[in-house]
């Protein structure tokens, strides 16, 4: 099909494009969430067989790492909006410039994901055959008076965890699996974000955005509020569950 | 009393789908856009694996033959009816009407000049052709024998075939899939020509609304299930593995989250092209429209509350058996309704024997069929008793064959007219059909009676009493598979040497059948303005439907 300026040859006007663009992207969106709830369902149920597992595991992530990606996410939705709304006035330099600033945010969330990841596998709770829960509190070793401490409050609660869970090795391997799998799905779904803002950066530095063109920031930007609210999600149900200390 | 319209000769139309770029070759194909292209791409790669499920199927009956199994090793056996299945459903069923005929027919049959998202749709085609790839890897290393339910742990953890692929290949097909019915439903909302209300849709339409809603709802129920078998598998997690603490019901229960609406995918489009049959062969206006397209969409809708009935042998509690049955119960009425309507539009129809309307006749009976025998396996007492025998084999069967592929054989021959621009031979055609019933019926009957026995699914041997039955159902499937080779014969023939078919041949009141045949790329030289109803069989003269002065049959019977 032919092109004429931004009507591809299939459509009528422009707003019949517009508005077909708009709903295939809203139900794409659709598709994410059912594509994510079986995910999140299959949480739901281990985590409601093995809570003490789970609580476990959810013990062991940074926490403020967790809170500043959640802080920087939130952030970058902002600023994807702010390039949404520039795009709809026509302040074409400042769609680009909003543009670049999600991006940086979003790769300032992956990188953090990567510090995260890290740890993980230093502390050897990468499912498998080497992951043990014990590792963290049986190889450290503390240096001041409150880090002996804050070791043995560990060891302590590791105890009471086997007391009520006695295959706790195998069920905080769930936890993980899960962690991995749901993070690494959300990661996935930002790097391809990532990916479609840069496209969209070159494309707006051609100044082609205008008020009457711009579906393309529109949409990519329900993609990345999309995966933004997938963290919002996220952040509670694998940092939050039994935190209370 | 049938009425013959005059029949002019017809010539070509000079420009078409299939003769633009000519010159380019093979990269006009690979690179289009062109819905109507991209729609004979899927119909020959669907073809390819009917072809490999077909041969599965033929060795399985083979070796069928006698108890002791005739052909393979249990272990192969195993294998032969996974990728039978694997093929046949992922593979063919769920792509196969959709996505070559709805693909080539919903933007004609609207009056648009292709789908909303055309890459996309090329998209789709590439990525069906990925999976398909991943799948035949598996296949041709090692196979796979866990079932095409791919039920874990034995999937993920046990099986000794080349799950891993398999699983890939089918996780990348799902979103295919996906982007076809995304496709569909936006180009239906918003590509409709002025004056197509949705009330003047035709039924194929409807029917493929209700579709796409089941492929976008389901697919990725079933893409995320896959990805974390496979990821059990690869990388020894735990979701569904009872070793480590999971849950391998849980695994079913996501799996037939799609998988049974997945059915619906298959059926659904069959039931949209007998819909479009019936009228045109009865030369009546269809009975109860509103009834039969609300019909589609209440079946996708009550389609997904159904799932569980698949696992009423787990131990689940009785309280969701319950529930489950009654709801698959339900699913019934919208079925019935269907049955009923078309029923009651052939009455008093000016009935002519054609090819397709043939196909759609011999649908009516075999989904009936098989949808009652569905009840039998909704009901928990008679379910307990059936359940994972060569009953439920014979039930699905005739839903999946003797339903979605009689309407996908019956739709292909009743627009490759306007597909091909060319007629086959309707004779041929009409025996073919009638081969194709016959060889369905002696191949899946004698199943309900070896399951009622208590012959078990999937095993490689059984007691010689069944031998008889069986043999039976080999000699149905031989003549079954001349049922199928027939059309491929004569379809192809009829591509060069066949009588140049006219805009209309049959005729029918569709909006595609108002342009050539075959369309022009852009499908119609100008933009259409429908100003009519669907199915208006009673006022066309144009279309030579009140030949001689005839009177046609009243819509209703009754007045």
């Amino acid at each position: 099909m032919h092109r004429t300026g931004e009507l591809y040859g299939q459509f009528q006007t422009l707003e019949q494009q517009k508005e077909s663009s708009t709903l295939g992207m809203w139900i794409f969106l659709v598709t994410e969430v059912l594509f994510f709830g079986g995910m999140f369902l299959t949480y739901t149920i281990n985590r409601h067989e093995y809570f003490t597992a789970f609580g476990v595991g959810s013990n062991t992530l940074d926490i403020k790492l967790g809170t500043i990606n959640t802080a920087v996410l939130i952030m970058s939705s902002l600023t994807m909006a702010m390039a949404v709304w520039s795009a709809q006035v026509g302040k074409k330099p400042w769609v680009t410039r909003f543009l670049v600033l999600t991006l940086v945010l979003g790769s300032v969330f992956l990188g953090i994901k990567v510090v995260e990841y890290k740890q993980k596998f230093d502390h050897h709770l990468i499912p498998g055959r080497s992951f043990d829960v014990w590792y963290l509190v049986n190889n450290t070793k503390p240096e001041t008076e409150a880090e002996k401490n804050q070791l043995e409050a560990e060891r302590e609660e590791l105890h009471k965890a086997t007391l009520t869970d006695p295959d706790i090795q195998s069920h905080a391997q769930l936890y993980f699996s899960l962690y991995f799998a749901m993070t690494g799905l959300h990661a996935l779904h930002m790097i391809v974000g990532a990916g479609l803002l840069i496209w969209l950066i070159r494309v707006s530095l051609r100044g082609r955005f205008t008020p009457e063109y711009n579906t393309p920031v529109e949409n990519i930007g329900l993609y990345w509020h999309f995966v933004d609210i997938v963290w919002i999600y996220l952040f509670p149900l694998l940092y939050l569950i039994d935190r209370h200390r | 009393m049938s009425t013959t319209p005059p029949i002019p000769e017809h010539q070509l139309p000079e420009s078409h789908y299939l003769n633009v770029g000519y010159g380019a070759g093979i990269k006009s194909w690979v690179l289009t856009t062109d819905h109507k292209r991209i729609a004979l791409l899927y119909l020959a790669s669907v073809t390819v694996f009917f072809f490999i499920g077909g041969v599965f199927a033929t060795m399985i009956r083979i070796h069928l033959l006698t108890p002791e199994g005739a052909l393979v090793t249990p272990e192969t056996y195993n294998k032969l009816f996974t990728m039978h299945g694997v093929a046949m459903i992922f593979f063919f069923l769920i792509p196969s009407i959709p996505a070559v005929l709805g693909n080539f027919l919903i933007p004609i049959m609207i009056g648009a000049k292709d789908l909303a998202f055309p890459k996309i749709n090329l998209l789709s085609w590439y990525i069906y052709v990925i999976g398909g790839c991943f799948v035949l890897y598996s296949f041709s290393t090692g196979g796979l024998d866990t079932g095409w339910t791919f039920y874990t742990p034995l999937s993920s953890i046990y099986s000794n075939s080349a799950v891993t692929p398999a699983v890939i290949g089918i996780f990348i097909n799902g979103f295919s899939s996906i982007l076809t019915g995304l496709n569909f439903i936006v180009t239906i909302h918003t590509m409709r020509a002025p004056g197509m209300t949705w009330f003047r849709l035709p039924l194929f339409a409807w029917a493929h609304y209700a579709t796409s809603l089941v492929m976008i709802l389901g697919t990725p129920v079933v893409a995320i299930t896959l990805l974390l078998a496979g990821l059990e598998r690869m990388f020894h997690l735990g979701f569904f593995n009872p070793a480590m603490g999971g849950d391998p019901i849980l695994f079913q229960h996501l799996f037939w989250f799609y998988s049974h609406p997945a059915v619906y995918i298959m059926i659904l489009p069959a039931m949209g092209v007998v819909s479009e049959i019936i009228p045109t062969f009865a030369r009546k206006p269809i009975f109860g429209y509103s009834f039969i397209a609300a019909s589609s969409i209440a079946i996708a809708v009550i389609g997904f509350l159904v799932w569980a009935h698949h696992l009423f042998v787990t131990g689940m509690s009785a309280y969701s058996a319950l529930a489950f049955s009654f709801l698959s119960y339900l699913v019934a009425i919208p079925s019935a309704v269907k049955v009923f309507n078309w029923t009651a539009t052939l009455y008093k129809g000016s009935i002519s024997w054609d090819a397709p309307m043939l196909y759609a006749l011999g649908f009516i009976g075999l989904f009936t069929i098989g949808g009652l025998t569905g009840l039998f396996l909704a009901c928990l007492g008679i379910d307990m008793h059936v359940h994972d025998t060569y009953f439920v084999i014979a039930h699905f069967h005739y839903i999946m064959v003797g339903g979605a592929v009689m309407g996908y054989v019956g739709g292909l021959h009743f627009w490759w007219p306007k597909i091909t621009g060319r007629l086959y031979s309707g004779p041929l055609a009409k025996f073919a059909a009638i081969v194709l019933f016959i060889g369905f019926n002696l191949t899946f009957f004698p199943q309900f009676i070896l399951g009622y026995l208590g012959m078990p699914r999937r095993y490689h041997s059984y007691p010689p009493e069944f031998q008889v039955l069986n043999v039976l159902s080999t000699a149905g499937a031989s003549i079954l598979a001349v049922g199928y080779l027939l059309p491929m014969f004569y379809l192809i023939w009829s591509m060069r040497y066949g009588k140049i078919a006219g805009p209309n041949p049959w005729p029918a009141t569709g909006l595609e059948w108002k342009t050539d045949s075959p369309p022009p790329t852009e499908n119609f030289h100008v933009t259409p303005v429908v100003d009519w109803d669907p199915y208006d069989y009673r006022n066309r003269p144009d279309l030579g439907l009140v030949a001689g002065g005839t009177p046609l049959a009243p819509a209703h019977g009754d007045d």
